[in-house]
């Protein structure tokens, strides 16, 4: 079967923020999660490099210290520094294919040995640390058929599909789509029946549940 | 445009310097390399708040990049130019704002491959960079301001609307313009 390509992208915004380096961490491993899933949106990325590469080549020159040059050819045979970062665990089937790098390499273990939080009797939800002092992000199950509780947030939040799909006002969103929420909706996406949804989330400001469900959960899901 | 074919020739000659570079460690390219691009690269950092000796640090770190890892360039992909920038804006970020850069990998299992339809939507990344420069010099100067501030300012367009005054999705749709006006006068230069 070939590779669904998606249908909703991030914002044009977003992929220029992400191009030019001014966006969040969270929000770059988002965008890079759905890359490695959206081959048009790998190539408007390319464009907004081309555009950043002119950029940079049309600044006004600053000139270095004078041995710079020197300095920097008597370093090109030093030996290189280690990856800071040791190489992360192998992951099994389900993980490495229903979780695109660079995401993947955020989780530190497979999908179903996660420390998970119990958010309902259909939810899980597993808050990730990426970056610091940024939007908060985290890997949200859904069971088949159920309905997420109604919410609003005072940022926008924005849903990267990994698995399954959910519906959400009427248009549905699968493996790669992105889905940006505003402070104005007031939204309860549905995951379909047929598989359990997986997505990851960022959220740019604290979530308010609304209905009796979310005013239930409030305490918990603080996103 | 008279420039352009010379810049065009310019970033040409710049892409064969990092494939020398790649193929026999060729010191006098990486040379010619540094002379033009480790300037531009230091006014860039400093355009985004450094300081000019950790510029000068962390363009030695760059073109350390460019030497070790010529071998990944690929100017199907990108220009020399562009390439150069995504070293130097990643280097930044971990630098000096202490974050990660989250990077697709191409090698990636769970990666969807471009189809045959993508073939024609990457075309605009192989070509060369004076285009794209004519193209922003062209465009009113509070759309090419509006551009640059996107670059060359580390702010979230969330940032630039409490800055400016201007509501968020005001900003938005600002910079949306601007990079679809830019879009068709690269277009339109080709």
């Amino acid at each position: 079967m070939a590779d669904a390509v998606p249908t909703f992208h991030p914002e044009p915004e977003t992929l220029l923020g992400y191009a030019a380096g001014s966006l969040d961490e969270a929000s770059s491993v988002l965008v890079a999660t759905h890359l490695a899933l959206c081959p048009r949106c790998r190539a408007e990325v390319r464009r907004l490099e081309t555009v950043g590469g002119a950029l940079t080549g049309s600044l006004e020159p600053v000139a270095l210290a004078p041995d710079a040059l020197a300095t920097v050819l008597a370093r090109l045979d030093e030996p290189e520094a280690p990856a800071r970062r040791p190489a992360g665990p192998a992951f099994d089937r389900e993980t490495l294919f229903s979780v695109p790098a660079p995401l993947r390499d955020y989780l530190g273990g497979n999908l179903s040995s996660l420390p998970w939080r119990w958010r309902g009797p259909s939810i899980r939800e597993l808050p990730l640390a990426i970056g610091d002092g940024g939007p908060r992000a985290s890997l949200i199950r859904v069971r088949p058929g159920t309905a997420l509780p109604a919410h609003t947030h005072t940022g926008a939040e924005t849903t990267l599909v990994l698995c399954g799909a959910f519906v959400d006002d009427g248009q549905s969103f699968a493996r790669g789509d992105v889905s940006i929420a505003t402070s104005d909706d007031d939204h309860q996406p549905v995951a379909t029946p047929d598989a359990e949804c997986l997505c990851f989330a960022v959220v740019d400001g604290p979530l308010r549940l609304t209905g009796p469900i979310g005013r239930l959960f409030n305490p918990f899901l603080r996103l | 445009m008279e420039t352009t074919p010379n810049t065009d020739a310019t970033g040409g000659r710049h892409d064969g310097l990092v494939e020398a570079i790649a193929a026999t460690g060729d010191r006098p390219a990486f040379a010619e390399l540094f002379e033009h691009f480790a300037p531009r690269l230091k006014a860039y950092l400093m355009r985004l708040g450094s300081d000019a000796s950790t510029a000068e640090e962390v363009v030695q770190e760059v073109m350390l990049t460019v030497w070790r890892k010529a071998a990944s360039f690929d100017r199907r992909q990108a220009s020399a130019g562009t390439w150069i920038f995504t070293i130097a804006r990643n280097r930044r970020i971990d630098r000096l704002r202490r974050e990660r850069r989250p990077e697709f990998d191409p090698n990636d299992p769970a990666l969807v491959p471009e189809g045959p339809a993508d073939a024609d939507r990457t075309v605009w990344a192989g070509q060369i960079e004076g285009r794209v420069r004519a193209a922003i010099e062209s465009l009113p100067p509070e759309q090419s301001d509006l551009i640059r501030r996107a670059y060359f300012e580390d702010q979230s367009h969330r940032e630039i609307a409490e800055t400016s005054g201007l509501p968020l999705g005001t900003v938005k749709s600002r910079i949306r313009l601007a990079m679809q006006r830019l879009r068709e006068r690269i277009d339109d230069l080709g």
